[in-house]
């Protein structure tokens, strides 16, 4: 057994977090600032060099879901920074980033060690402006990332504020959808400008990593590939004539942000997965551009109640453990009851009382005990697991130790996923990505009916 | 950027590729950066010619990591029956959790925590208020629910900063339990330049906690000890085998496939400077241990393994050395790692023009004469030196003064190391701490057929249409030491420099983009 000292019984902790379902704050904002066209996330890393490990830490695991080359650079701050500021080496790394690399924008984000000596990056990035170390028509922007406080989607919703913090209104409206996508895949971002694109909706998508961290091989490198969303796009953020943000943990900070300096309005959405979500998102859609639907995405959709009617038989009743971030796992909780299997076990890693709240809500009619635990971990979800059985885990790579000791089919969804392939390039959002679920959550179920079913019961057709 | 094609190679001379690396930077940044860059000359110096071991420049994109991941990350990680608790915010520990593809045999029924990420998950009010009672408490949550029969403590980034004293803590609960040694790592991500900082202070506390703890004597007739082995894609196991069959007996390997038992009982067999990397080198290693124990029987079934396990990796070698034969390769990896993976490159026959450490030491580079002369900066007088004694009454020499000088004089140099820069080629460039920037910039001029580093380059190397071989974590493969492991080398490297994907990378269109006039369809 691979998690052999895991006991059954549940025993409270206070202080030791056992195999967690989360991670600290920078990646995230590594991840969001990894969307800009042009960008370099820049890990803010005060005190020795030694501490340089938090930007290879963030760099090797994104590296290592995404399997793209993910650029990022780091202050390496001398021991002399931990009692005089880390404001000298900033101010060098600026100079040498913009030397060596020249990115259009330098995303400075924080951890723990420059939050707790108490560096002010909006006075430093004065400075680096003052002292001219800002060529013309580059940017500085930085988020404030404590890896003591929330989760990796938190560190996300920082910088999508921050980038959010670049609008500059001209006061004439750019008759286009702000559309905040919240920490998904590339191929979740490329299928939402699908969608816009066939309805016709003129968009600013934000962040965009779709084309940076889905890139084709061809024999060239670019540190700075095509896609993401350009500066002139975030600027102009302003003059949209609203925000949907998908998602409350990752979007919807930025998005109140443009409303409250703005005037943009927003509507704050779950993040379009599944049937009903991805139903609440068109249907936004077409209410703020005022366009009807096209007959493709009706027929979309229908392929998916169809293909949800046609198997219904093997998804009823199922038991499913979940574990993620917040704004997916509500997606998912959703969809799951919708095709009336049975979520009973679902952790987050990231703190909030909210996620219990409307988890609770969305599974009230099922009829069974649900557990939910916003800061919870893996270590709980597993002895859930062995209080009462699940046919299903969807979750990130981790969930594999406890499928293979429980011998639960199980589906990878979520971050990190370190030894599948194909999530960067097939999306999950939509009414396509639904599909695509489906399929994957079929093939692991039907994939264990056929292993397990005796000889006399074994069926050619399912 | 750059783009690597496999048209004509334009020879660049190492003079030259060295003042374009330092083309771009600022004037300062160029003047370090030139002081880490060598034109070999194979020359065994005292004085070092080469700068290593310095601080990595704020903003230039690094392949370094941090202290932490040194000591929790690398040596303390593939230790499976410690209790590994991270003392910090959740991200730390996070990251080392499972990343570094340690394997480990527990059996069926042996303690295993290494599938196990324990983390205190330091909140704001530990950072204000102090993170100790918390510590403690998940000191005690861990004791509790597991019994094990030591919990080691690691401090990251903010532990230090708060001045939480997790010595204390991790004495006192030692104290209350009795029956689980309780320890902790000043492993800070900020101390020194490097891992290597880190892995100096796991060795430190290793030797201060667990080291001695056992006077059991083993049964075995040659015992030693294997330091500096991660058990990574199985290499550990590997090696185990083989000295299984020579009937050596390994006490403790640090660290791959460990226990706490073996750490403890480590100081009752020798260590010897060998390289199990290269099929060459192991039969040169197996040799040399056999000499240091100088009895006819080891020597004699050393001779013997060599003769069974050689002809499978000559067979090897005679099928795929014609397609690698001339190629040229490129690492920069560890702190003597790509020292060890030339050897298995020389018996490939292919050229290593390039290499170099990620967190090497000047001695790593051009032998351990240049100790003496080597200047301690601030960062390296941070980190504390352990002043070893010998314990009156455990101290036994396996070997007189006069016996090792007679060793020593038969050529056997047992704790000697000439560095990388002795094994390379004139003229070719021995480059500390290389960047993304120049990596990218190496292979344009020179368009190595295989580079290797570790993930975060991986990709962009690969992009430019090179093979990338992970040298850290093997990417999926491994063992590679020992016999079997070199041969499995060898096809992993056949199949990368070899592969057809790398002629995929231009479609029809784009290879002939004339058009000569429309088609007709017959």
């Amino acid at each position: 057994m691979l998690l052999r000292h895991t006991p059954t019984e549940i025993t409270e902790r206070t202080a030791l977090t056992i195999n967690p379902a989360k991670t600290c704050q920078p990646i995230g904002a590594m991840y969001a600032a990894l969307g800009i066209h042009g960008c370099l996330p820049h890990s803010c890393l005060p005190h020795s060099h030694g501490s340089q490990g938090c930007c290879a830490y963030h760099r090797s695991a994104l590296t290592r879901h995404y399997k793209e080359p993910v650029s990022a650079s780091t202050s390496s701050f001398t021991e002399g920074a931990s009692v005089f500021g880390g404001q000298a080496n900033m101010l060098q790394a600026i100079n040498n980033i913009f030397t060596v690399y020249n990115p259009e924008v330098i995303a400075i984000h924080t951890t723990c060690l420059s939050e707790t000596i108490g560096d002010d990056l909006p006075q430093i990035k004065k400075k680096a402006a003052a002292e001219g170390k800002v060529p013309e028509g580059r940017y500085l922007i930085s988020a404030s990332t404590p890896s003591y406080a929330g989760s990796h989607v938190t560190g996300f919703s920082n910088m999508v504020k921050a980038m959010a913090g670049m609008a500059e209104p001209t006061g004439k409206k750019n008759g286009k959808v702000n559309i905040i996508p919240g920490w998904v895949e590339p191929s979740d971002m490329e299928e939402i400008k699908r969608i816009t694109g066939m309805i016709g909706v003129k968009t600013i998508l934000f962040p965009d990593t779709s084309g940076v961290l889905n890139g084709p091989l061809s024999g060239e490198y670019k540190m700075f590939p095509e896609g993401g969303t350009t500066v002139a796009e975030l600027q102009s953020t302003g003059d949209s004539k609203g925000t949907l943000a998908l998602g409350e943990w990752c979007s919807a900070d930025a998005a109140r942000e443009l409303d409250k300096k703005h005037k943009v309005p927003c509507s704050i959405l779950d993040m379009p997965f599944g049937l009903m979500a991805t139903d609440r998102f068109i249907d936004a859609l077409r209410t703020i551009a005022g366009v009807s639907i096209p007959d493709e995405i009706v027929n979309e959709r229908g392929q998916l109640v169809d293909m949800i009617s046609d198997m219904h038989q093997y998804l009823y009743g199922k038991k499913v453990a979940l574990v993620g971030d917040p704004d997916q796992l509500i997606a998912m909780t959703e969809f799951l009851v919708s095709m009336d299997m049975k979520p009973i076990h679902i952790v987050t890693g990231t703190p909030g009382k909210k996620f219990e709240k409307r988890i609770k809500e969305l599974t009230k009619d099922m009829g069974c005990k649900v557990n939910v635990k916003a800061q919870g971990d893996m270590f709980l979800l597993h002895q859930w697991i062995k209080n009462e059985p699940v046919d299903l885990i969807i979750g990130n790579t981790y969930c594999k130790y406890i499928a293979r000791d429980e011998d639960i089919p199980y589906v990878r969804w979520g971050f990190p996923i370190l030894d599948r392939q194909g999530h960067q390039y097939f999306p999950t959002v939509g009414y396509k990505g639904g599909l695509r679920l489906l399929e994957k959550i079929l093939g692991v179920l039907l994939d264990r009916k056929d292993r397990d079913d005796s000889e006399s019961k074994f069926e050619l057709v399912l | 950027m750059a783009t690597a094609t496999k048209k004509k190679l334009v020879q660049w001379g190492p003079a030259e590729v060295k003042a374009a690396l330092l083309e771009k930077y600022p004037p300062k940044v160029g003047r370090k950066r030139a002081k880490q860059i060598m034109i070999n000359e194979a020359l065994q110096n005292d004085t070092p010619e080469l700068t290593a071991n310095v601080r990595t420049i704020p903003g230039i994109i690094t392949m370094r990591g941090c202290t932490y991941a040194g000591c929790k990350g690398v040596i303390m990680g593939p230790t499976r029956d410690i209790v590994n608790l991270v003392h910090g915010p959740i991200g730390c520990s996070f990251y080392a959790w499972l990343t570094r593809r340690n394997q480990t045999d527990p059996g069926p029924d042996g303690e295993n925590y290494m599938n196990y990420c324990f983390s205190t998950d330091m909140q704001e009010q530990d950072i204000i208020f102090g993170g100790e009672k918390k510590l403690a408490q998940a000191i005690q949550e861990a004791y509790d629910l597991f019994h094990p029969k030591s919990i080691a403590v690691f401090a990251t980034c903010p532990v230090g900063l708060i001045g939480d004293d997790i010595h204390t803590v991790s004495k006192n609960m030692k104290e209350k339990f009795g029956d689980c040694n309780v320890y902790a790592f000043s492993c800070e991500g900020y101390k020194g330049v490097s891992q290597s900082a880190g892995h100096h202070i796991a060795n430190n506390q290793v030797f201060r906690h667990l080291v001695g703890q056992n006077d059991e004597v083993k049964p075995g007739k040659y015992k030693i000890n294997l330091l500096g082995e991660y058990n990574i894609g199985g290499d550990g196991f590997e090696i185990d085998r083989i000295f299984k069959k020579c009937g050596i007996t390994c006490i403790s390997t640090f660290s791959g496939n460990s226990t706490y038992d073996q750490f403890a009982s480590s100081h009752t067999a020798p260590w010897v400077k060998v390289n199990f990397i290269g099929a060459k080198a192991t039969a040169k290693s197996l040799r040399k241990i056999a000499e240091y124990f100088g009895e006819k029987d080891l020597i004699d079934t050393v001779e013997k393994v060599i003769a069974e396990e050689m002809p499978e990796v000559e067979a090897a070698l005679a099928e795929i050395t014609p397609r690698t034969e001339n190629k040229t390769v490129m690492m920069f990896v560890g702190g003597s790692r790509a020292h060890h993976y030339k050897e298995l490159f020389d018996e490939l026959k292919m050229k290593t023009i390039s290499a170099g450490y990620e967190f090497g030491h000047e001695d790593d580079y051009e032998g351990r004469q240049v100790l003496p002369n080597i200047k301690l900066d601030a960062d390296s007088r941070n980190i504390e030196e352990l002043e070893v004694e010998a314990d009156e009454t455990r101290f036994k020499p396996r070997k007189s003064d006069k016996e090792m000088k007679a060793l020593d004089k038969a050529g056997y140099k047992f704790k000697q190391y000439d560095g990388l820069a002795a094994d390379m080629d004139k003229g070719t460039l021995i480059i500390d701490d290389l960047n993304q920037y120049e990596a990218e910039k190496l292979v344009e001029l020179m368009k190595p057929d295989l580079f290797c580093a570790g993930i975060k380059e991986k990709y962009s190397i690969q992009k430019l249409g090179v093979p990338m071989k992970q040298l850290h974590s093997y990417d999926s493969g491994g063992p590679y030491a020992g016999f079997q492991g070199a041969i499995n080398f060898y096809k992993e490297i056949d199949r990368l420099v070899n592969s057809k994907v790398w002629g995929f990378m231009k479609a029809p269109w784009q290879k002939n983009p004339q058009l000569s006039g429309s088609f007709n369809w017959e």
